[in-house]
C-alpha cells in the first residue's frame, strides 16, 4: 500500500514545528476531537490545537490526566468521531490502559508519542527508547498498534493524515512515533489539502449514536460468554494484524543496491545517519541506508531482499536506545545474515549521536 | 383487568445475575421505568462500569459502552461532546467512582458536563468478593479489613455528595436509599430529576443511592436492610445536597 504524501493544487510552502504540523494535519483530516494533557516535548500540539479546534468549531479538551485523555479518546471514537491525543513517553505509559481497551474494542484513533528519555521521568531530550512499548502493544493483552515513524516535518504532516485513514480502515489505534528532535524541529514543508488514502472507508455502523431505528450497539471490552468469546476476539484480531503485516510495510531505501554496509535507522537518527553516510559515499564507500517509516508492521521482507542482494554486506543498527529495534533486525535477518555481521551503535534514553560520531563508527566498521 | 405495573419496555431481561437481596436490581428497575416514562431509550448512551453492573448491556436495551474501572465520567464526557443531543447516563459503584475514578468524577463534575450520574453506594467491593471500599463504614469488617475499618491508617468513609457539592458547576446532588418502599419511591423521583436535568440542559446531576450487598456484607437480606437503616444512613445522611435549578 502506497503512502499518500502529496496531491492537489492548493499546496503552500510553510514553516512550522513538527508538533504543530501534526496538529494542522489532524484538522485537515477531519479530526473532530482532540484530548490531551501538557508534557514536554509535545506541548506545542495541545497549544496549537487549543486555538485551531476552536476556530474550526471542533472539540478541544485539556483533560485532568493522560488517563482521562485516552478514555475521552475511547469515548469519542466509540461515538463515531475521528479523534486524536498526543503526549510524550511518561504520559504514554499512563495511556496504556486506555489503548488496550481501544484495541480490544476494535476502535480507531490516532496517538502521537513525542518520545523523550526514560525510564522514569528521564529527561526531556529526544529518545527512541519507547520502541518496545509502541511496537509490542504496550498495555495488557495481545494486541498491536500500527506505528508510523516520521523523520521530517513534512512527514509529521503527511503521516498524521495517513494515520486517521489507516485507523478507520483497519479499526486499530495508530501511533505516530515521533521523538523530541523531530517534534521540535522547525523546517519548511508543503502543506497540501487532505486526500484520503482509500477510496472508501468501512462504515462506522458500530458507533454509539442512540439506537433509534436499529438494535442497540454495544462497545464491549469484556468477553465472559460464550466460554470461547475472548478466544474468538483474539483470533479475529490476530487475522487483522496478519493482514496489516501483509499490506503495510513502509521503508525508504537509499544506496542499498550494491552496498558493503547498510545502516538501519528511523526518525531523528536516520536524519543524523544520512549526513554521515553522505560523507562516506563522497569518499567512494558503498554505504546504504534502510530507513523505516513503519515500525509496526516491520518491513522485514524488504530488508531480507536487500540482504539477499548484498551477500557479504554488514548491517549497522543505529538507535537512541540501548538496542530495541535491533531485536527486530536480528529476527528479520536470522536466516540470511550471520549474527556477527549485524552490529549495533546506540545510546540509551535522552541523548543523541552526532553526524561525526556516526561517521567514525561507520569508518570503524568498514575498516574491520 | 387493568395492568398497574409491568416490566419496563427498556429492560430486556427477566432475571439478572445479581445476588439475592442485592440493590442493583431495584435500581435497574427504577432506571427502566424512568427511561420508559421519559421516552429516551433511543437517544440514550449508557456507560457500564467495572463491578457487579458490568453487564448492564444485557439488561437495558440501548447503546452501551463498557468502560475501564473509574473512567466512565471521562468516556461519557467525550460521548456527550460528540453527541450533545443524545442522553448520556453514567452508572458507577463506590469503588469505581470514589476510589480508582476520583479524578475523573471530580473533573467531569467541575467542568459541569451535562450528564446524569447514578452512583450506587453499597460500602463494599461486591464483585471481587467483599473488600474494603472508600465508603466502608468505621468498624465494618470486610475481607481486607478483617478486624474492622479503623480511622487510623484507613481513613474515614468518603461522602461523595458533600464532596461534589463544593464544586460550583454541579447542579443537582441527592442521596437516597432503597432499603424501604418509601425510599425506593424517593429514589425513583431523584433518578427522574437527574435525567430531566440533562434533557433540560441544566448540567451535571448525580444521585447517590445507598444499596444493599448482603453477600458482600455476609449478612441476610433482612439484616442488610437493617444495616442501611441503622448504620449507613448515620454516616451518609439522605437528602438533597445541591439543587441550583
Amino acid at each position: 500500500m502506497a503512502e499518500n504524501n502529496n496531491t492537489g493544487s492548493q499546496i503552500r510552502r510553510v514553516l512550522m514545528k513538527g508538533n504543530e504540523a501534526v496538529g494542522e494535519a489532524a484538522i485537515k483530516a477531519g479530526c473532530l476531537c482532540y484530548f490531551a494533557y501538557p508534557i514536554t516535548p509535545q506541548t506545542e500540539t495541545p497549544e496549537y490545537l487549543s486555538r485551531r479546534m476552536e476556530e474550526e468549531n471542533r472539540i478541544f479538551l485539556q483533560a485532568e490526566s493522560e488517563i482521562a485523555a485516552i478514555n475521552m479518546v475511547f469515548g469519542a471514537s466509540a461515538a463515531g468521531a475521528r479523534v486524536m491525543t498526543s503526549s510524550s513517553s511518561p504520559g504514554i505509559s499512563l495511556k496504556q490502559e486506555g489503548i488496550s481497551y481501544i484495541a480490544g474494542a476494535e476502535l480507531p484513533c490516532v496517538i502521537i508519542n513525542v518520545v523523550r528519555g526514560g525510564p522514569g521521568l528521564g529527561n526531556i531530550e529526544a529518545s527512541q527508547a519507547d520502541y518496545f512499548q509502541s511496537t509490542r502493544g504496550g498495555g495488557h493483552g495481545d494486541y498491536r498498534c500500527i506505528v508510523l515513524a516520521p523523520n521530517s516535518v513534512q512527514e509529521c504532516y503527511d503521516m498524521t493524515m495517513n494515520a486517521f485513514d489507516l485507523a478507520d480502515f483497519y479499526r486499530v489505534p495508530v501511533i505516530i512515533q515521533n521523538d523530541g528532535i523531530i517534534g521540535q524541529l522547525v523546517e519548511p514543508f508543503e502543506m497540501h489539502p487532505y486526500k484520503p488514502m482509500f477510496e472508501k472507508l468501512p462504515s462506522k455502523n458500530w458507533a454509539l449514536t442512540g439506537c433509534a431505528g436499529r438494535d442497540p450497539n454495544v462497545v464491549r471490552t469484556l468477553y465472559l460468554k460464550p466460554p470461547d468469546g475472548l478466544e474468538q476476539l483474539n483470533r479475529k484480531l490476530d487475522e487483522r494484524y496478519k493482514k496489516i503485516q501483509a499490506e503495510l510495510r513502509w521503508a525508504e531505501l537509499s544506496n542499498c543496491d550494491k552496498a558493503d554496509l547498510i545502516i538501519i535507522a528511523y526518525g531523528a537518527t536516520s536524519r543524523i545517519a544520512k549526513s554521515a553516510i553522505k560523507r562516506h559515499n563522497n569518499n567512494g564507500q558503498k554505504v546504504g541506508l534502510f530507513r523505516l517509516k513503519t515500525l509496526w508492521p516491520w518491513p522485514n521482507v524488504e530488508l531480507v531482499e536487500i540482504a539477499r542482494k548484498n551477500k557479504d554486506a554488514k548491517f549497522l543498527v543505529i538507535e537512541m536506545s540501548t538496542g530495541q529495534m535491533l531485536e527486530d533486525v536480528l529476527l528479520s535477518l536470522m536466516d540470511v545474515v550471520p549474527k556477527k555481521d549485524i552490529l549495533f551503535y546506540g545510546m540509551g534514553g535522552g541523548w543523541n549521536p552526532t553526524p561525526d560520531m556516526i561517521y567514525e563508527k561507520i569508518a570503524e566498521v568498514l575498516a574491520e | 383487568m387493568n395492568i398497574v405495573k409491568t416490566q419496563p419496555k427498556s429492560i430486556t431481561t427477566e432475571s439478572t445475575k445479581y445476588c439475592p437481596g442485592c440493590g442493583h436490581g431495584i435500581v435497574l428497575r427504577l432506571i427502566g421505568e424512568v427511561i420508559d416514562e421519559l421516552g429516551i431509550r433511543e437517544k440514550m448512551i449508557l456507560t457500564a462500569p467495572v463491578g457487579c453492573a458490568v453487564i448492564l448491556y444485557d439488561y437495558i436495551f440501548c447503546d452501551v459502552i463498557e468502560c475501564a474501572h473509574g473512567r466512565a465520567p471521562a468516556v461519557g464526557t467525550a460521548i456527550k461532546r460528540v453527541h450533545p443531543d443524545k442522553f448520556v447516563l453514567i452508572y458507577q459503584g463506590d469503588g469505581d467512582l470514589a476510589a480508582i475514578g476520583t479524578a475523573e468524577i471530580i473533573h467531569a463534575a467541575n467542568r459541569g458536563e451535562n450528564m446524569s450520574v447514578i452512583f450506587v453506594n453499597n460500602a463494599i467491593y461486591g464483585m471481587t468478593g467483599g473488600q474494603m471500599a472508600p465508603t466502608t463504614l468505621i468498624g465494618q469488617k470486610t475481607t481486607t479489613s478483617p478486624f474492622g475499618r479503623t480511622i487510623k491508617g484507613m481513613g474515614k468513609p468518603i461522602r461523595v455528595c458533600e464532596l461534589l457539592a463544593t464544586l460550583e458547576e454541579t447542579k443537582y446532588l441527592e442521596r437516597t436509599s432503597i432499603h424501604s418502599v418509601r425510599n425506593i419511591n424517593k429514589t425513583k423521583a431523584a433518578i427522574r430529576k437527574v435525567f430531566q436535568n440533562q434533557l433540560n440542559g441544566i448540567g451535571f446531576s448525580l444521585v447517590e443511592i445507598l444499596s444493599m450487598c448482603p453477600v458482600g456484607w455476609k449478612v441476610s437480606p433482612k439484616e442488610a436492610i437493617q444495616f442501611i437503616e441503622e448504620q449507613m444512613i448515620n454516616c451518609f445522611p439522605l437528602g438533597v445536597y445541591k439543587d441550583t435549578e
